[in-house]
């Protein structure tokens, strides 16, 4: 096992450095930050004299290890925008992203495994099939075109909560219900798949030949089974919620992570969206890392493939 | 700072980075015009409901902007949002009246031009900053010298570079000395040159001055949350003699939305009372919600497409004059202008806002919307079955391929290449786009140096490198005589339109949606004025 390990955790080390170093240089292909920091109306003077300050005519091979070095003793640098301490910035925000991936999670689980029993009780009939179209929408809608709709029902419309901004409870609401829906689906669809697994088991056969009732068997017996999978779906889900908050954020102006790195993308603001990205992978690889162990020490079959 | 350098990119429609008309662009455009169908029919649902009154009861505004702010200190940021906090946190030496354009005292009452490069002020006697500090001539001395030496690092150079040093003479009276002759001074000295207290300043500097802003404008800064909000109160102690009027509306509160979307359902569900830069489209729609009005204003910002005709373009064709002056005659702008661009904007004969100091097209040409001719001067120049180019921009992408759809109607098969405002710039640099649509606010500098002589006085962005134009611009740029430097835009501006170095296209409108009550004035600046605002 701690062979097994070592080895997914030097596996995660690469893959968390490759996503940096393709980070950086994508950042740096994305278009002349100097021009960008400079404005409208820069001179060509004024562009050379950014270029100088911050470091931008070094080689972009010493660029990448000179910002490697510092963020391994936790200097992530200044934002060339904001003009502050980077990590500070990103720490700032990181509480309202964190919470509204949860809050995401929370609401995605909760809508999506009640209408995956149901579909796995009534296997291919009108119920599974209004589950699954419900499942589709979430997957196909874009999910700031539903926040949108979202807004417009229940904000302007109807006005029970507020449109934007992240000073209170009540506008994480609408966040979390449009991030949630769109992650819900994969949910949905291995809830199903489990029950209807589980369900034709046999010790549910004997659970019903015990006499035991319908929802008992499902919520005691079954429910608890069909949920590992899920647990570690959550895990990876949780990674992608937080990535997925840029674009829900911009929409309902919340102050996190997600329209920080909008911002810095907009602004070319290098150090902070590197910061973002470094991060965001760091916590998707250490997600994906945790759920591999997991599984692992759960089913020994995985640690000898 | 301010007056200063728009937002780099005017990012709302700078999206795709790299060029050609993608499949995800097409993708992305049908999204947004199924948003706007859907707000379309969601307006006609929302108008039953009650618009919020509590900002109108409060005697408070709630505006929105799609821009944060990086810092709140004029000097150290270059979005608009924050040339608007400059003029009510601040106070300049000169003011400019938006309506006459004329310049009256503001932290001045008096100037004279000792010599050619040396403005004498008088400073006004009883101003107070928001902390107390009385004004006089050190904090201008303090200020003008800091923000102008390079090192300190003030984000748009131009807008203070020009300042050589500043001397005191007594407590309110001091000598401006300019790096060269710069007739322009005023207008700066009524924009961008925003005055900070000098103890405070040289005791917190530009980052301190962001985190507790400190001026003497007619509202104070009483809490900024950066990324967020920014909320103003009314200063009771504003100076009676000040040009801007005492402030009427007693707190405001700025936030920042980057989604339009998002900015205009809080419109509609009354959490907002102004937002700025609506698309023609949304501001038509929105005309119908009763609890709002649309306010529409020409700003000081214009549209042009420059053809490189220099030895290096990719399209050797733009350096026959026959050719340019076809592309002049192949695009219909009145039409452009009344249905695509809006209302309030204008057809223009030179590169220049017609207010601007210096802008005359008496000496241009005209050139009429005439496809017949453009195709002849085409056959002239020996291109009879046209020629492929490529055609650089990064903002109003239907106005873009508007003119696409026109160049090929006579024959020129123009590709578009939509880009970010940065990767715009360094392609024209870099000789990379042989025609490159352009918007320019000029810094909102009233005053064609700012906008005319970036562009034709063979610096980086000039891609005609006409030398009678330079050296009639830089006469008109440092001679400090008005009618002489009248004279010598005039006849630049003519031979700029007479040789087709760029084709003028017009000026570009903004649309503001307001609440109904909110007594709101657009001025082409683009500043809201939030101390003359009332509500009904």
């Amino acid at each position: 096992m701690l062979g097994f390990a070592l080895k997914r955790l030097g596996l995660a080390v690469l893959v968390a450095i490759a996503v940096s170093a393709i980070a950086f240089l994508l950042l740096r292909a994305s278009g002349d930050v100097a021009t960008a920091l400079a404005g409208e109306g820069a001179r060509a003077e004024d562009i050379e004299n950014i270029r100088r300050i911050y470091g931008l005519d070094r080689p972009l091979v010493v660029q990448y290890f000179d910002w490697m070095g510092k963020m391994a003793h936790g200097d992530f640098g200044q934002s060339l925008y904001f003009k502050t301490d980077v990590l500070a910035l990103v720490r700032d925000k990181l509480p309202t992203t964190a919470l509204l991936a949860m809050f995401s999670l929370l609401f995605a689980l909760a809508l999506s495994i009640p209408l995956g029993i149901v579909a796995a009780i009534f296997p291919n009939s009108w119920i599974d099939r209004a589950c699954l179209a419900l499942a589709v929408v979430g997957q196909a809608l874009p999910n700031f075109f539903f926040a949108l709709i979202l807004i417009l029902l229940f904000a302007v419309m109807l006005p029970l909560l507020p449109v934007s901004g992240s000073e209170t409870w009540a506008n994480f609401v609408l966040p979390s219900v449009a991030l949630g829906y769109y992650v819900a689906p994969p949910f949905m669809r291995l809830a199903r798949a489990g029950m209807i697994e589980v369900l034709a088991s046999d010790y549910i056969r004997t659970a019903r030949a015990k006499g035991l009732s319908g929802p008992s068997i499902v919520l005691k017996h079954a429910l608890v089974n069909a949920l590992v999978p899920i647990v570690a779906l959550a895990a990876v889900q949780l990674g992608f919620l937080l990535g997925g908050s840029v674009v829900i954020e911009t929409v309902f102006a919340l102050d996190g992570l997600g329209y920080l790195a909008y911002q810095s993308i907009t602004h070319l603001d290098l150090p902070v969206t590197q910061a973002i990205v470094t991060l965001l992978s760091f916590i998707y690889v250490g997600l994906t890392l945790g759920a591999d162990l997991v599984n692992a020490w759960l089913d020994p079959r995985i640690r000898v493939g | 700072m301010t007056a200063i350098a728009l937002r780099s990119d005017d990012g709302r429609r700078t999206t795709e980075d790299s060029g050609q008309i993608g499949r995800a662009g097409i993708i992305r455009r049908w999204v947004r015009v199924v948003c706007h169908l859907a707000v379309a029919a969601l307006i006609g649902l929302c108008c039953a409901a009650p618009a919020a009154m509590a900002a109108k009861k409060d005697n408070a505004l709630r505006v929105a902007d799609d821009q944060v702010l990086d810092n709140v200190d004029p000097y150290f940021n270059n979005v608009r949002i924050g040339v608007i906090v400059s003029h009510h946190v601040w106070d300049t030496l000169i003011y400019r009246d938006p309506k006459t354009n004329e310049y009256q005292g503001q932290l001045a009452t008096s100037w004279k031009w000792i010599d050619q490069k040396t403005l004498e002020l008088e400073l006004r006697k009883g101003v107070k900053f928001h902390n107390g500090a009385e004004f006089d001539a050190d904090d201008v001395v303090y200020t003008l010298n800091f923000v102008s030496k390079p090192e300190n690092k003030a984000t748009t150079q131009s807008n203070v570079d020009w300042i050589d040093h500043v001397e005191k003479l007594d407590t309110h009276r001091v000598r401006i000395v300019t790096r060269r002759p710069f007739p322009a001074a005023i207008e700066y000295l009524a924009g961008p040159i925003a005055i900070h207290p000098h103890a405070y300043y040289a005791q917190v500097g530009p980052q301190g001055m962001n985190q507790k802003p400190i001026g003497s404008g007619p509202y104070r800064v009483v809490e900024h949350a950066m990324g967020k909000y920014i909320r103003l109160v009314r200063n009771p102690d504003y100076f009676k003699d000040s040009p801007k009027p005492q402030p009427q509306i007693e707190n405001v509160e700025l936030r920042f939305i980057p989604d339009r979307q998002t900015q205009v359902a809080e419109m509609l569900s009354g959490g907002l009372d102004l937002i700025k830069n609506v698309p023609l489209d949304q501001a038509q729609q929105l005309r119908g919600a009763p609890s709002l009005q649309v306010v529409s204003a020409e700003i000081m910002r214009y549209a042009f497409l420059q053809m490189d005709s220099t030895e290096r373009t990719l399209a050797p064709q733009l350096r026959d004059p026959r050719v340019r002056k076809a592309i002049m005659h192949a695009i219909d702008r009145a039409a452009m202008v009344k249905s695509i661009v809006g209302e309030t904007s204008r057809v223009l004969n030179v590169p220049c806002f017609p207010s601007q100091f210096g802008c005359s097209d008496e000496a241009a040409p005209r050139y009429a919307y005439d496809p017949a001719k453009a195709k002849q001067l085409l056959a002239e120049a020996g291109y009879p079955s046209g020629f492929d180019v490529d055609l650089y921009g990064y903002r109003d992408r239907d106005q873009l391929e508007a003119m696409i759809g026109y160049l090929h109607a006579v024959g020129i098969r123009a590709n578009l290449r939509f880009v970010q405002y940065a990767a715009h710039r360094d392609a024209v640099r870099a000789g990379k786009a042989p025609i490159a649509v352009w918007t320019w606010g000029s810094f909102s500098i009233n005053d064609v140096s700012a906008g005319v002589s970036v562009f034709h006085k063979w610096q980086a962005d000039d891609t005609g490198r006409d030398p009678e134009v330079r050296e009639l611009l830089d006469r008109g740029d440092s001679v400090v005589d008005p009618q002489e430097r009248k004279a010598a835009y005039a006849k630049a501006l003519g031979l700029i339109a007479e040789r087709a170095h760029v084709l003028p296209l017009y000026s570009i409108p903004v649309f503001y949606v307001a609440a109904k009550d909110l007594v709101f004035v657009a001025y082409p600046d683009e500043v809201p004025r939030f101390w003359e605002m009332r509500w009904k």
